[in-house]
């Protein structure tokens, strides 16, 4: 899960002991207004959890109160990268020396927690990589020695950070410290700024929490950015469902993200076009007839495909989730099944008495007549 | 440890749950040698007829075992597998999904300290058919695994299973099932699993099942250029939509990897055939097994 840039600073860094600049969150033009007297010019930044803010125009500077209301009400009117802009931050305005970038990340390869610090702050981390791979310095995180201020000293040696030098260590290690005790999968200081007053601190913060961590980080997680979908997937999530609505005719409902994704390959390979994906995976598997009424409510769906492997899912209980669904619903769309593995002699007979329909053997020629008849 | 033979003795940590009663028992019916269970609140008591211990520390001192297997929910994973490593086990086949990432790192970072093998997180386990199986696979499931030659890599417990039951429609058998697991920090890649297979003695070809995202088809592509056994390949998500991104210092990580384009091309370069339908493995894997890269090591598919 994402945070927006206020609650970042204000609830992770901040009480890290990360300095970030004087700031008040405003979620109309007036209370602009009235902030701006706190600071005198100003940034007026969109509170959206997107990095393509800037670029947006979602990030400007206003110079009297009268500046700051205006700026705030275009802002606050504003969709950036398919989010509503609903709040804004007035931040100090900073005179920038120097910028630096710096995050901390669970790294796939090393299986480690990986800090990274650059030179070139401000810009894409991956164009720095491309561009000047020498102003990047990783380091995976040896959990016997941790990352303290040496082993961030360490990090940063033979970079020039001129009068930052002093206080970027300290700032890396309270970050690694902080990504711990939140369980970030990602937080990422760009640009971490050298001010013209000497002043070192968090210009922004890009913050991802661990969904897996979310039960015992239960207070911060409250406070995230609510992620952007339609009505069907936000059922799908109150359910305990991961639904993702496509543009596609032909509704999958499979068991396994291995076995939905593969569900959805051989649709496009047959010339047609998955209408979603649906996994009912591990627990799941005994919510099938609330994912068939998800699948059946998206109106593009012409046809469906059930495709059924059971490993740890039983399919037999699967199958009699979509068959008692599918008598309550009555739906009009043919659907084609294909039924394997644990239970499936139960379930093919559930299937055949149930809905007189018979699956077929092979996966690919359910999926071949499901694409046919949405045709 | 990754291939599971009949001489390994299983710990099910969990054992006495409802899933882990389940399993357990599915497991001894196919032949694998189940010792003994855990659970803190049962100790002393014995359970399907193996005797319960609170620790995997006391189970190693009353019962020894090779390998654990967890059916622990992801709260207490991480402590259940420090449990495991520390009491000595060999191989630790993780199941839990969703633990969180800071304790997954947590695990692999005890685990690299005894010398443990970690499988999963997220996995749906292991099966050598004819020796038995660890963990959540329909591994007692005849019309699905049959004993044989060909080994399979697969993150996917569900499409893992639907390859296994197309490889034994097809009449060709396997030496092994690897359930590597689905989590983005697994203890063993599809590489690692991979070396395996090229050394297991059992297996004469490798169907090797990737996924979308990461790097690590790439990285077993690049072990697969040197290997004589033939591999045969099925790549899952090409028709996904781009999946959310971690962000900008997610995908320096990742690099130009992850996407299906590249990793078909990878494995192709590696002179592995790659199928656009998990039906189309079993035509593959049998002009493979005619045709290898080296003549010399030609080898019919049932000795």
């Amino acid at each position: 899960m994402n945070f927006l840039e206020h609650v970042a600073k204000a609830r992770v860094l901040a009480p890290a002991g990360i300095p970030v600049p004087r700031a008040v969150h405003c979620r109309t033009p007036e209370e602009a207004g009235s902030a701006f007297a706190e600071f005198g010019p100003c940034m007026v930044k969109a509170q959206v959890p997107t990095g393509k803010r800037g670029k947006a125009g979602g990030i400007r500077a206003a110079r009297s109160p009268e500046e700051a209301v205006e700026v705030a009400r275009a802002i606050l009117g504003m969709t950036i990268d398919g989010h509503a802009v609903e709040s804004v931050l007035l931040e100090e305005r900073a005179e920038i020396a120097r910028e630096f970038y710096a995050a901390i990340l669970n790294d796939t390869a090393s299986r480690r927690p990986l800090v990274l610090f650059s030179t070139e702050g401000g810009m894409d981390i991956e164009e720095v990589a491309e561009s000047r791979p020498e102003a990047l310095r990783r380091h995976p995180v040896d959990l016997d020695r941790g990352f303290t201020e040496a082993e961030a000293r360490a990090l940063v040696s033979g970079l020039d950070l001129g009068p930052a030098a002093e206080a970027i260590p300290g700032i890396l290690a309270a970050l690694y410290r902080i990504s711990g005790q939140v369980d970030a999968e990602l937080i990422e200081v760009n640009p971490l700024a050298l001010l013209a007053d000497g002043r070192v601190v968090a210009l922004d913060c890009k913050l991802t929490l661990d969904d897996s961590a979310a039960f015992r980080q239960a207070d911060l997680a409250a406070a995230a950015a609510p992620e952007p979908m339609t009505a069907l997937e936000r059922e799908g999530l109150e359910q305990g469902l991961k639904f993702i609505q496509l543009d596609g005719n032909v509704g999958v409902l499979a068991n396994g993200a291995g076995l939905t994704m593969t569900t959805m390959d051989v649709i496009s390979h047959c010339g047609g076009r998955p209408a979603n994906f649906l996994e009912i995976g591990g627990e799941a598997y005994t919510k099938s007839e609330a994912a068939l009424r998800l699948v059946l409510a998206n109106p593009g769906v012409k046809s469906l495909v059930v495709n059924f492997c059971g490993a740890f899912a039983r399919t037999d209980v699967m199958a009699e989730g979509v068959v008692t669904a599918w008598k309550r619903l009555s739906p009009t769309v043919p659907v084609f099944f294909s039924i394997h593995g644990t239970g499936e002699d139960e379930a093919v007979r559930l299937v055949r008495d149930g809905l007189g329909v018979e699956p077929y053997d092979m996966m690919e020629d359910a999926v071949q007549a499901a694409v046919e008849a949405a045709r | 440890m990754i291939v599971y033979r009949q001489h390994a003795r299983v710990l099910v940590q969990g054992m006495t749950g409802k899933q882990g009663s389940f399993w357990t028992e599915k497991m001894l019916a196919c032949g694998t040698n189940v010792v003994a269970g855990v659970n803190p609140k049962r100790a002393g008591e014995r359970h399907l007829g193996l005797p319960v211990y609170a620790t995997a520390r006391e189970a190693m001192a009353g019962t020894p075992f090779d390998w654990a297997v967890m059916f622990i929910p992801p709260a207490a994973a991480r402590d259940a597998a420090l449990d495991a490593i520390e009491a000595g086990a060999r191989t630790v086949v993780i199941l839990t999904e969703h633990i969180p990432a800071r304790d997954v790192i947590a695990i692999h970072h005890a685990a690299a300290g005894h010398g443990t093998r970690i499988i999963g997180p997220n996995t749906a386990g292991i099966v050598t058919p004819g020796d038995g199986f660890v963990g959540i696979m329909p591994g007692h499931n005849g019309n699905i695994f049959q004993p044989g030659e060909v080994g399979v890599i697969s993150r996917s417990g569900s499409l893992g299973t639907l390859i296994c039951l197309n490889l034994t429609r097809a009449g060709i058998g396997q030496s092994a099932f690897l359930g590597i697991g689905g989590d983005p920090m697994i203890g063993t890649t599809t590489r690692d699993a991979l070396e395996a297979l090229d050394r297991d003695e059992a297996t004469r070809a490798v169907v090797m099942v990737g996924e979308i995202g990461g790097a690590m088809e790439e990285e077993a592509a690049a072990y697969a250029a040197g290997m004589s056994k033939p591999v045969v390949s099925f790549i899952a998500g090409r028709a996904s939509p781009p999946g959310k991104k971690m962000g900008h210092a997610g995908a320096i990580v990742s690099g130009a990897f992850g996407s299906y384009a590249g990793k078909r091309r990878a494995l192709e370069a590696a002179g592995v055939a790659v199928a656009d339908t998990p039906g189309e493995i079993p035509h593959l894997l049998r002009s493979a097994l005619g045709a290898p890269r080296d003549a010399a090591q030609a080898v019919p598919l049932h000795a």
